[in-house]
C-alpha cells in the first residue's frame, strides 16, 4: 500500500529532475531544506531522523540533490522526504515536505480491533513492517 | 516514421543546429561586453589578466553558441586559479569573473563563497568532511573562491586533515563541473609547490592566471581612485609625496600592493582628523575636510626609516 504524506503523494514519483525543481523553488523562497528519513511509516511518525543538518544558506538546489544522493546509499530503502522550513517571523515552521524516495515494497497497514469494556471497540493502525526491528524492516539491510 | 510530412520537418528543423549567429547581438544579449568594460574601467593595470579574462569570456561566448548548434562536446571545464602577490585584485577579479560566468550562463546562481582553510579543514577526525560539503553545498550553482589555498596542504603533517578536504574538492570539482567552479588563489611560488605536491589540483583547472605586481604609476592611480571613492582627495603637495612615499614602501618589506595603498590611506585620514581637530577654533570648508595635505603624508613612518639610511 503506498504511502501518502506530504504535497504530491498522490502523484507519481517524482523524478530526480521534478525534486531538484522543487528544492529550488524552496531556495527561493528563502526556506531551508532537510532530508528526514525513517522506516516506520505510521502516519502518527511525524518525527523522522535527519540526514545531516539542515542546510541553510543555499543557493542551488544541486547541493541538496548531492546529499539525498548519498542519503539514498545509505538509506535507499527507507522513506526519504525533503522539507523545508521557513524561519522567517510569523512562520519559523515547515512550510513543505514531500517523499522523494519509499522503499521497493510497501507492505501496508492493518487495523487492530481493541475489545474494551461493554461492547465498546478501539482502533489502531498498524504497520506490517514495523513488525519488525527497526533498521531491517525493508529488504536486507 | 509514417508521420506526415510537416509535422516531421519541423521538429527536425528544431533539432537541426542554427546555421547562422549574428555574433554582435548573441554579445549584447548576453551583456558581458558591460562586464568586461567594467573591469576595464574599475580596475588599474592587470593588462594580461584582462587580457586573460577577454578570452575567457569569448571562449565561452562561442562555447554557448557552439552548444545551440548542437557542436557542443561537454561542460567546459572553468576551475581557475589565480596567483600573485598580496593585494593584486585576485579577490575582486573572482567576483567579476562569477559574474562573466552567470550571464554566460555557465553558472546557475552566480553567487561567489569565499574561504580559506578555516572553513574546510575540521579539528578532528570526521569533522573535515562535513564541514567541506556544506560549503561546497552553498557554493553550488556558483564560485567557490579558495584564498590562500595551499594551506589546505601541509606536507610536514602527513595526519593533517587538509588532505580529506583536497579530496573532497577535487571529486566535487571533477563530478559535479556544472553545477560549481572553483577558483584557487595564493601567492605564485607557494601555489606552485601546492600544485607539485597536487598534481589532481594542475589538471583539474583549466585556466591558470597570474596576477603581476602593480606599476609606481599604477599604485598612484588606485590611491587616487580609493580617495575619489572616499571623497577625499590629494592636495598638490601630498599628491607629490605620495609618489615618493610609493617608491619607499615598494622596497620595505610586507609590501603588498594596493592592500598597503589602502591601508597607508587610512592612516593619512586618521593624521588628517588629527590635524584638524588639533585647531578646534578653525572653520572647515568641504574643502579642508576633503584634502589630504603633504604634512598628512610625510609624517608617515616610511619616511621616516629612509631618511637615516
Amino acid at each position: 500500500m503506498r504511502v501518502t504524506q506530504g504535497c504530491f503523494s498522490f502523484l507519481p514519483d517524482l523524478t530526480d529532475q521534478q525534486i531538484s525543481a522543487q528544492v529550488q523553488y524552496c531556495l527561493g523562497k528563502g526556506w531551508a531544506v532537510n532530508i528526514e528519513f525513517t522506516d516506520d511509516p505510521h502516519p502518527r511518525n511525524t518525527f523522522w531522523e535527519m540526514w545531516g543538518l539542515p542546510m541553510f544558506d543555499l543557493r542551488d538546489a544541486a547541493g541538496v540533490m548531492m546529499e539525498l544522493t548519498e542519503c539514498r546509499k545509505v538509506y535507499g530503502d527507507r522513506y526519504i522526504r525533503m522539507s523545508a522550513f521557513d524561519s522567517s517571523h510569523g512562520w519559523e515552521s515547515v512550510r513543505l515536505s514531500f517523499i522523494v524516495n519509499r522503499p521497493a515494497e510497501e507492505p501496508g497497514f492493518r487495523l487492530e480491533r481493541h475489545e474494551a469494556e461493554g461492547r465498546k471497540i478501539r482502533y489502531t493502525t498498524k504497520s506490517y513492517a514495523a513488525d519488525r526491528p527497526e533498521g531491517v524492516r525493508y529488504g536486507d539491510k | 516514421m509514417n508521420a506526415p510530412v510537416p509535422s516531421a520537418g519541423s521538429p527536425e528543423r528544431e533539432a537541426l543546429p542554427v546555421e547562422t549567429v549574428d555574433l554582435r547581438r548573441e554579445f549584447a544579449e548576453v551583456g558581458i561586453g558591460e562586464v568586461l568594460d567594467q573591469l576595464e574601467r574599475e580596475l588599474i593595470g592587470l593588462k594580461p589578466v584582462k587580457t586573460r579574462i577577454r578570452e575567457i569570456a569569448s571562449l565561452l561566448l562561442i562555447e554557448r553558441i557552439r552548444q545551440r548548434m548542437n557542436l557542443m562536446s561537454g561542460v567546459p571545464t572553468l576551475h581557475m586559479s589565480f596567483t600573485g602577490n598580496p593585494g593584486t585584485g585576485k579577490t575582486t577579479v573572482a567576483l567579476r569573473i562569477a559574474s562573466i560566468l552567470h550571464k554566460l550562463g555557465f553558472v546557475r546562481r552566480g553567487q561567489v563563497v569565499s574561504v580559506t582553510r578555516d572553513e574546510l579543514v575540521g579539528q578532528y577526525i570526521g569533522h573535515t568532511a562535513p564541514k567541506t560539503k556544506e560549503i561546497l553545498k552553498k557554493a553550488m550553482g556558483g564560485v567557490l573562491f579558495i584564498d590562500e589555498a595551499y594551506y589546505l596542504h601541509r606536507p610536514d603533517n602527513e595526519r593533517d586533515y587538509g588532505q580529506e578536504a583536497i579530496e573532497i574538492l577535487l571529486q566535487v570539482m571533477e563530478s559535479q563541473r556544472e553545477d560549481l567552479v572553483v577558483i584557487l588563489a595564493g601567492y605564485g611560488d607557494r601555489m606552485d609547490r601546492f600544485f607539485a605536491s597536487n598534481p589532481g589540483f594542475r589538471s583539474r583547472i583549466a585556466h591558470h592566471i597570474d596576477f603581476p605586481d602593480y606599476s609606481d604609476d599604477e599604485l598612484q592611480a588606485i590611491a587616487e581612485r580609493m580617495l575619489h571613492d572616499m571623497n577625499y582627495k590629494f592636495s598638490s603637495g601630498a599628491r607629490e609625496a605620495f609618489v615618493r612615499y610609493i617608491a619607499l614602501r615598494k622596497t620595505q618589506p610586507l609590501f603588498s600592493n594596493a592592500r598597503s595603498i589602502r591601508n597607508a590611506l587610512d592612516r593619512m585620514r586618521l593624521r588628517q582628523a588629527n590635524r584638524l581637530v588639533a585647531d578646534l577654533d578653525r572653520v572647515l570648508t568641504a574643502d579642508d575636510i576633503m584634502s589630504l595635505e603633504a604634512s598628512d603624508v610625510l609624517a608617515s613612518r616610511v619616511f621616516g626609516k629612509a631618511d637615516p639610511a
